[in-house]
């Protein structure tokens, strides 16, 4: 990837990790962070401690194709329901959210309605989240 | 409504989109870049550099707020290095931002292989971020040691960031970026060493020519915003030095020559190569080389051919 040649040829996919609410546990971020960088995607990761609007306008300046919130805290049900609501606003309806942590399966089904389009929970492979996230980004 | 229009018009989301079409060199690129001519070229532009951990994104961050709160129009443009081996980056300098929301327009570029300490589409990305009025703009490259010096050729200040407990003097007298300081920041102004610093950076600049601007050392707690107005004042200050310099001039004209010279070269190797593969002569080559069967100036030489003569 290093080759100018190739540089032109692909489009790097950018996925934005943030960590939106109070919770200071970002080793699962950081994991999926470090993943989705060893597959070949450009990764802004914003660190801990994130208002819903910080995440998107970060979303928004970076020109992500998916946004990945990591939640812990419980928070999940406001938080997420937050951040599209912010993306529809700003009209990135096209940007894929995705959240890991830990979500109860009936606030995942709830989530996915929504329009979250993947919720990962603990004990999920690194691999599954990349190949999630290329086939989502592609299919933008 | 065009891209380039949307932008002049301060249509963040378009800003944005521009960005991803400068960095990925998409045909699209060249269109906004003719829409928006005549509105660049009018913001101070500020480079942070020095080795990783210095502070560079703290410090970025503490100098936003404070133009900010100067009325400037600030954006910045943060430079992360791409894995040699995935293509992917790690583009972590948000985590040093204040939240400022939509106040200060931050991008991060991945190097993408581009050496020097920034990334191929900065000087795109400053003209998008012109064109947008931003008036003051700070440019952060990679975490940089000794030769990463493309930042002078862009910035207008060149703001050069260390830190105590580096080594001694002589690593400071082999840094190629201690030559293109325009202001020097001892940061972590806190730690023991840090006069000391100071001190013998201030002495190895005094060795050097006299030019109409000296650079100034200043100490700085980036964490705290220690120093911050300081070091905000001599970017200013020698923004209106370098008006009155003629050297000044002369140097961007040198640096123009020289982004001329590695604009050509990217294109006449990628014209080679793309070549090269089309006629099924690049892979056995590479393998040549590989095993050392051939010298590659040599196979250069071999591919270049028609361009030599």
């Amino acid at each position: 990837m290093t080759g100018s040649s190739e540089e032109k040829a692909t489009r790097p996919i950018r996925v934005l990790v943030g960590k939106p609410g109070l919770d200071g546990h970002d080793r699962g971020a950081k994991v999926v962070a470090r993943a989705l960088r060893d597959a070949g995607m450009e990764v802004i990761y914003t660190g801990l401690h994130q208002t819903p609007e910080e995440i998107v306008e970060a979303a928004l300046q970076e020109d992500v194709d998916v946004v990945g919130l990591s939640i812990l805290s419980g928070a999940h049900n406001t938080l997420v329901p937050r951040v599209i609501e912010l993306l529809r606003t700003q009209g990135m309806d096209d940007v894929q959210v995705m959240v890991g942590g830990i979500i109860p399966e009936e606030d995942a089904q709830a989530l996915r309605q929504l329009g979250v389009v993947a919720v990962f929970g603990p004990g999920t492979e690194t691999e599954e989240i990349v190949r999630f996230t290329r086939s989502c980004a592609r299919g933008a | 409504m065009s891209l380039g229009s949307d932008i002049l018009r301060g249509d963040r989301r378009a800003l944005a989109r521009a960005l991803t079409i400068v960095e990925n060199q998409l045909p699209e690129a060249e269109e906004i870049v003719r829409e928006i001519a005549g509105h660049t070229g009018r913001a101070i532009v500020v480079g942070i550099t020095g080795a990783p951990g210095v502070g560079k994104s703290t410090l970025v961050d503490r100098l936003a707020g404070h133009f900010l709160a100067l009325g400037r129009q600030v954006g910045i443009l943060a430079v992360d290095p791409s894995s040699p081996f995935s293509g992917g980056a790690l583009l972590g300098d948000r985590v040093r931002m204040e939240g400022r929301g939509s106040g200060v327009f931050m991008r991060s570029l991945a190097a993408r292989g581009h050496l020097g300490g920034l990334a191929r589409a900065t000087p795109r990305a400053i003209q998008l971020l012109e064109a947008a009025g931003k008036d003051l703009i700070l440019l952060e490259t990679v975490g940089a040691g000794q030769s990463e010096v493309d930042v002078m050729g862009y910035a207008d200040t060149t703001l050069v960031v260390v830190v105590p407990g580096l080594g001694d003097d002589v690593q400071a007298f082999k840094a190629g970026i201690l030559e293109i300081g325009d202001v020097f920041v001892v940061n972590k102004a806190d730690r023991p060493g840090a006069d000391q610093t100071a001190r013998e950076l201030r002495q190895m600049l005094s060795l050097g020519p006299h030019k109409p601007w000296q650079p100034p050392v200043l100490s700085a707690q980036a964490q705290s915003g220690a120093g911050i107005a300081e070091i905000g004042q001599a970017i200013l200050d020698h923004k209106a030095s370098s008006e009155r310099d003629p050297e000044v001039g002369t140097r961007h004209v040198r640096e123009a020559e020289r982004f001329l010279r590695q604009a050509l070269a990217d294109r006449l190797v990628e014209a080679a190569v793309r070549r090269a593969k089309a006629a099924g002569r690049w892979l056995p080559l590479v393998e040549d080389v590989a095993r050392r069967r051939k010298d590659p100036v040599w196979a250069a030489k071999e591919l270049a051919g028609g361009e030599e003569r």
